[in-house]
């Protein structure tokens, strides 16, 4: 007899599998998917090949933001391979009859950041796109994880994919956070000690009551960089926090399905007695304000500590030889050329908030680049109309519009080579930022705090009051 | 196109941490289709900002040739990216032997004929020591026996058995999916979000 109980990742695994036949991967249901320019046009043009129509055209939605320029999007894009990438998408959705939130669109904006703002990702779902911080959409308790183009081409043709069962790990932070201290210093801080592959294998949920704490957007940060230690996943349980962030959204459930779905939500919980493969769990009161110093995210310290021999994290002589830094040497006060706030790690709208609430009445440091790019359209009219945009302007901020910019520096907006760039983006890797470009993550206060001093900064010491501890 | 047994030499490149972006940097993502990707396969590796080849990158060496690669520890981790698989596929390789290799990534590569093969760190040591003195060391990749041989050694690996039988017999996961038309339809018919 096994009657032990089930995480919340068995729960959504089992409510999806539409056959298990021993031997063969599950025969997994897709509740929505994401698709955007640069991972599907392969898989339509399969799709043409073997003349197949989208399955489930309703539950697939398509934005364009990984290569879109950030300045002037209302002009045609003059580089004619993204023009000719973005285009392709529109040629796509039109013909498959998929909904586009292309460039001028009101919805448009990064993919992970406008699932879950317009209410279409909701908890207990499978969410999947061709891009690994799917991860994000989890903070709502659904199962959601990147895939590749030949398995965004299965999904449009069959609502499914083959997978096989990952293992589950559970992270568990109680405690308080300190002032100053995000809820991304607390994602670089578990990376830094689980490490980039420290994870591989597992589908992680994040629990404990530094978690339940957190805001809703606060807790996508942390989903979203589930992938940089090598999870399929991450997922957060539903509460009140979600439901109340997801009621009234343009696509939320109205009414008596409200009602409905919120009868299966609210089932959505790891019973007490569920087993994972494995439980980890820190304090709140250990995490400092985080930042990398190598180039991949498990590479990160504490701000005020000194860069080490070694945390086991890869090769930490090559990393200090492209950052042009050394072991032992402390990152406070260390000059850098650009900042960049955006990406679907930090660029909602509390983020933005967070900065201008900082940055008021402060300018940037003379020679340092500052780029603000918001994750939606809707994130960038909601900063207008609070009025943050002046802020940023005094500041001497540029704020830019809606993409992933210089997460991935598809587009124009690159770090140069040697720069080195304050990113609140979620990876550090060798020309992440364009070729030769050198980048500490961090979180959006920590970046904001670099903004004005032209260093690596200590937040902690910038701030009054403990207000900023979300 | 089925997998089949085979010998070839190998091409090492010991990094650790090789992620998607050092695969194929992402300003190479613009194409809409999956050809060419193989001649900006770790384009930053390979090319200096002038585009000129780097001659310490082992790409660009003589010495190594063949269509396997054998890289360091955690092969592949980052994006999603299936253009990485492409890229290696593109340039020819065909086996990727590691120790431990990222989830999509690994994934990506099967899905497209491109074999992962899981080490020990140990195995690999000995195998680069091989080349080391003889840089033409032919290895055999047997995918129907899990093995792969060099010298007097053979080392077993472990694959699962759907993405075994795929790649013998060049059959895909769509294949397999759109086989269950059926039985989709019918749970959709019970499904809280279809
Ligand atoms: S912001 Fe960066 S990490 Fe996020 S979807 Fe875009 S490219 Fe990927």
């Amino acid at each position: 007899m096994n009657n032990k109980g089930k995480t919340l990742f068995e729960k959504i695994w089992d409510e999806h599998v539409v056959e298990n036949r021993a031997g063969f991967p599950d025969v997994f249901y897709i509740d929505r998917h994401f698709i955007h320019e640069v991972t599907s046009p392969q898989a339509f043009e399969g799709l043409r090949k073997a003349g197949k129509p989208v399955a489930r055209p309703k539950q697939t939605i398509a934005t364009a933001d990984h290569n879109v320029p950030t300045l002037n999007q209302h002009l045609p894009i003059k580089e004619m391979l993204s023009k000719i990438q973005v285009e392709t998408l529109t040629q796509n959705c039109k013909e498959f009859g998929i909904e586009l939130f292309g460039l001028g669109h009101q919805h448009q904006g990064i993919v992970h950041v406008i699932g879950p703002e317009l209410g279409i990702t909701q908890p207990g779902m499978t969410i999947v796109c061709g891009d690994s911080h799917t991860s994000t959409h989890g903070a709502f308790g659904s199962i959601a994880f990147g895939i590749g183009t030949s398995e965004v081409e299965q999904v449009l043709a069959t609502q499914c994919l083959l997978q096989n069962r990952p293992k589950t790990m559970k992270i568990e932070i109680n405690g308080e956070l300190g002032k100053g201290v995000l809820s991304k210093d607390i994602i670089l801080y578990i990376i830094s000690k689980i490490s980039t592959a420290g994870a591989t294998g597992y589908f992680v949920e994040y629990t404990g009551s530094a978690i339940r704490a957190l805001s809703m957007e606060a807790r996508m940060t942390i989903c979203n960089m589930s992938i940089e230690m090598g999870a399929r996943g991450g997922m957060i349980a539903p509460d009140e926090v979600t439901f109340s962030y997801l009621k009234g959204k343009v696509h939320a459930p109205k009414g008596e399905e409200w009602n409905s779905k919120m009868e299966y939500w609210k089932t959505l919980y790891s019973d007490e007695d569920a087993q994972f493969d494995v439980e980890i769990s820190y304090r709140a009161e250990d995490i400092q304000p985080m930042i990398t110093y190598g180039t991949n995210p498990g590479m990160g310290i504490g701000i005020s500590d000194v860069i080490p021999q070694d945390n086991g994290n890869g090769d930490i002589s090559s990393a200090m030889n492209y950052m042009n830094l050394n072991a032992g040497q402390e990152l406070l006060g260390q000059k850098i050329d650009y900042v960049f706030i955006g990406s679907c790690t930090n660029s909602r709208i509390e983020d933005l908030r967070l900065v201008a609430d900082f940055v008021k009445g402060k300018r940037k440091a003379e020679g340092v680049n500052v780029w603000i790019v918001p994750g939606s359209k809707l994130v960038e009219k909601q900063a207008i109309e609070e009025g943050l945009d002046k802020i940023f302007i005094e500041a001497g901020f540029e704020l830019r519009q809606p993409g992933c910019s210089a997460c991935l520096a598809m587009n124009e907006d690159k770090v140069p080579a040697g720069k080195y760039c304050v990113s609140t983006s979620n990876r550090n890797f060798e020309g992440r930022q364009g070729p030769g470009s050198r980048t500490f993550l961090a979180s959006p206060l920590t970046a904001a705090a670099a903004a004005v001093t032209g260093v690596i900064s200590d937040v902690r010491t910038l701030i009054k009051d403990e207000s900023y501890a979300i | 196109m089925p997998f089949e047994k085979f010998n070839d030499t190998a091409v090492p490149l010991m990094a650790s941490n090789i992620d998607t972006d050092q695969i194929i940097p992402a300003r190479f993502l613009k194409a809409t289709t999956r050809d060419g990707f193989g001649k900006n396969l770790f384009r930053d590796w390979r090319y200096d900002n002038q585009g000129n080849p780097k001659e310490d990158f082992v790409l660009n060496q003589n010495n190594y040739r063949g269509t396997i690669l054998v890289v360091g520890e955690n092969f592949g981790c980052g994006s999603s990216r299936e253009h990485a698989a492409w890229a290696l596929v593109d340039y020819g390789f065909k086996v990727v032997i590691s120790t431990f290799f990222a989830d999509i990534f690994k994934n990506n590569a099967l899905n497209n004929g491109l074999l992962p093969i899981v080490t020990s760190k140990s195995n690999i040591e000995e195998l680069v020591s091989e080349m080391d003195v003889d840089k033409d060391t032919s290895i055999e990749i047997n995918l129907e026996e899990q093995t792969w041989s060099f010298v007097d050694r053979t080392i077993e690996f472990e694959i699962n058995e759907f993405k075994k039988m795929c790649l013998l017999k060049g059959y895909s996961n769509m294949d397999y999916l759109a086989s269950k038309n059926e039985a989709i339809n019918n749970f959709e018919n019970e499904h809280i979000y279809a």
